[in-house]
């Protein structure tokens, strides 16, 4: 089964690049906004879409993405907009488009009529922030059946065994967390972000971007230059906020910038001393 | 098989663990420091005897006959749980805790409130241990609960406000799960209920299991049986797994009460096994209050203790099973079950367990002189007496 995220990653590894993801919320500040906000963010520069589904309680969110998906819920989102905004934005762009959802929607949907949909939506898979590998079954048979990707994620605090199980059960890359923490911005990326992706590179894993906290190029620099790709959310969804589609397109710019600095060391992925 | 034995993470279909992976290595460490202080002797020891000098336990049984006079079948015997330390049950739970907690290194403690009955009993428990603590609170809440916010200020716990969401408990919890996240390595989330991820459904059910095996000690000394039917109320549920427990196994009806709000067929309560479907919310499969998206209703209920959209998995399961009946209760009727049992006993139950002394009465009715009706009196009402005072009108007649 190939998956369109692992080419996107290996295709930049081959020119000597990681990836930038890029998060946006779906409906917000409305379902055309953002439609044309994640329009923005693929001919920007971003690699791949991350698109979150808003949800009641988004317990792995700070501020800045609980009040867009809050938003996105008062103002009627529902999750037949999500496949609608899917279709609309892959009709525009090759850019793979994960789905990024807390797992009570996909329960209430049903988890194979939400891998179908998404499927003949355009999407590519889902990133799960509060489904484990251990409790994942359903959705790794659905998944299977459907040719999706499934990203589960990797902690600071997951032991070796944990992170087995997440890089055998992910398909497209492995979401490393760069600091035991919420999302937003912050000042530093964690020094624990690098021997995560050291563990689970060691470990086996191929492909591991790491988010959580990455709001500027220079994190985006540094982090490509020892994981796959980097993941920007709050930082995005900032510029949505108070820019509009154009301020999502300046700041996945200014981001991408950050990737292209060399990073000889990831041309071969059987990488000698840095 | 014993239902009693249900050790987790599931119940039937419900229970497990849907949260971040950042927070599985912490619940791991805490299932199994509680794995080994279920068999450890000086933790037995130590929490004992907290109970016996600080908790006041045993809790005492007092028959209600002048309260069960009003319904004129069953006798009416209350355990009183309003007469612990701090007012309510919830300071079995969180004694036993904080003593984990402390064997595990953390210095700081964090939990949820709704009605503030929590937030109290952790506060005092972090007061008396000489930790830190750091109190979620839906903004709702600490306005319908102010008294309760004053005791944990004086008590030296720092009472966060939440403004997101809803603004009540369910947003409480998300708050204190992200600051858990955040600050695992010197953290202990205290969580209130027997809700949430494994291992805090068994965990939490196991510490308050005293209520019933006392109780059910207690009827078969005095009684030399034991009772028809055990009540209590139900918001996350855990006054209600800590009396049921012990009678699991028994022949004896188990009845949790659910608020009904503004009445169980309009959209105002909080009757989450009754009105809800299988879903998840905060980190375990259970009955939720979800529009078809999934994403989690408001609750409503005069009380800040019941209003939850969730409800432990161990209830969802006992209720699929038909092992314990759920039923709702309005505002009104709690309303004048917690007057009634002021007027006749000269106990002022918290509004909360008003769920559950109106619900005895209307199963007295049911039933003859000859059965007993054991309530867990869960909390006193204290805190409660601005709610009450403007339901019934007090403040304007003082005015
Ligand atoms: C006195 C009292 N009873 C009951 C409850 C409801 O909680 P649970 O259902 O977990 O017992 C509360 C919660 O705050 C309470 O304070």
């Amino acid at each position: 089964m190939s998956s369109r995220v692992e080419s996107v990653i290996d295709a930049a590894r081959a020119t000597g690049r990681g990836v930038l993801v890029g998060y946006l919320p779906a409906g917000f500040p409305d379902v055309q906004t953002s439609i044309d906000a994640l329009i923005a963010l693929a001919e920007s520069g971003v690699d791949i879409i991350e698109l979150g589904v808003p949800y009641s309680d988004p317990v792995m969110d700070g501020v800045v993405i609980q009040r867009a998906t809050n938003a996105a819920l008062e103002t009627g989102f529902r999750l037949t907009d999500l496949f609608e905004i899917i279709r609309s934005v892959s009709a525009k762009t090759d850019t793979p488009i994960l789905v990024m959802t807390y797992w009570n929607p996909v329960v209430q949907y049903g988890i194979n009529r939400f891998a179908n949909d998404l499927k003949e939506a355009g999407g590519v898979g889902l990133i799960t922030p509060d489904l484990i590998p251990d409790e994942a079954s359903e959705w790794i048979a659905a998944s299977d059946a459907h040719g999706l990707d499934r990203v589960f994620l990797a902690a600071p605090s997951s032991t070796d065994e944990r992170l087995v199980s997440a890089i055998t059960s992910s398909r497209g890359f492995v979401y490393a967390v760069s600091t035991m923490g919420i999302t937003g911005a912050r000042a530093d990326v964690d020094i624990a972000a690098r021997s995560l992706v050291e563990r689970l590179e060691g470990l086996g894993a191929k492909r591991v971007c790491v988010g959580v906290g990455i709001s500027a190029a220079e994190h985006v620099r540094s982090v490509t230059g020892y994981a796959s790709g980097a993941i920007v959310g709050s930082h995005l969804v900032s510029a949505l906020t108070e820019g509009g589609p154009e301020g999502v397109a300046r700041a996945t710019s200014e981001l991408a910038a950050g990737l292209r600095a060399e990073h000889p060391s990831r041309l071969n992925p059987s990488k000698g001393p840095q | 098989m014993s239902l009693r034995a249900e050790l987790g993470p599931y119940f039937g279909e419900y229970g497990g663990r849907f949260v971040p992976e950042a927070l599985i290595a912490a619940l791991d460490e805490l299932d199994a420091a509680y794995t080994v202080s279920k068999t450890d002797a000086v933790f037995q020891a130590e929490l004992s005897e907290l109970h016996r000098s600080y908790t006041g336990r045993p809790s005492i049984i007092t028959e209600a006959s002048r309260f069960a006079a009003l319904a004129g079948g069953a006798r009416i015997l209350l355990k009183r749980e309003d007469l612990n330390h701090t007012g309510s049950h919830k300071i079995n739970n969180v004694l036993g805790q904080a003593l984990l907690a402390k064997r595990l290194g953390k210095t700081r403690l964090i939990a949820e409130t709704g009605a503030g009955q929590h937030g109290v009993a952790t506060a005092t428990a972090a007061a008396l241990m000489g930790m830190s603590c750091v109190v979620y609170m839906g903004e709702v809440d600490t306005e319908r609960q102010a008294l309760n916010v004053a005791r944990m200020k004086l008590l030296g716990a720092e009472v966060v406000p939440v403004v997101h969401g809803s603004r009540t408990l369910k947003d409480a919890i998300n708050e204190a799960m992200r600051d858990w996240v955040a600050n695992v390595a010197n953290t202990h989330y205290l969580l209130g209920t027997v809700a949430g991820p494994h291992p805090f459904p068994v965990m939490v059910r196991d510490f308050h299991s005293i209520i019933g095996n006392e109780a059910r000690d207690q009827l078969l000394e005095t009684e030399g049986r034991l009772p028809t039917a055990v009540v209590a109320c139900v918001g996350g549920g855990s006054n209600a797994m800590g009396i049921f427990h012990a009678f699991l196994d028994d022949d004896v009806a188990l009845i949790g009460y659910e608020a009904a709000g503004d009445g169980i067929d309009t959209p105002r309560h909080a009757a989450t096994l009754q009105k809800g479907r299988p879903g998840v919310l905060h980190g375990a499969k259970t009955y939720v209050l979800q529009d078809e998206d999934g994403q989690t209703i408001e609750s409503h209920s005069i009380s800040a203790g019941l209003d939850y959209p969730g409800i432990g998995p161990e209830h969802a399961w006992l209720k699929d099973s038909g092992r314990a009946t759920y039923v709702g209760i309005s505002d009104a009727q709690a309303m004048q079950g917690m007057m009634d049992l002021s007027r006749t006993e000269g106990i002022i139950p918290a509004i909360e367990t008003a769920h559950a002394l109106a619900g005895a009465l209307d199963l007295a009715r049911t039933l003859s002189p000859s059965d007993i009706i054991l309530v867990n009196l869960s909390g006193r009402g204290d805190k409660d007496m601005e709610t009450a005072a403007r339901y019934f009108g007090f403040l304007k007649d003082a005015e």
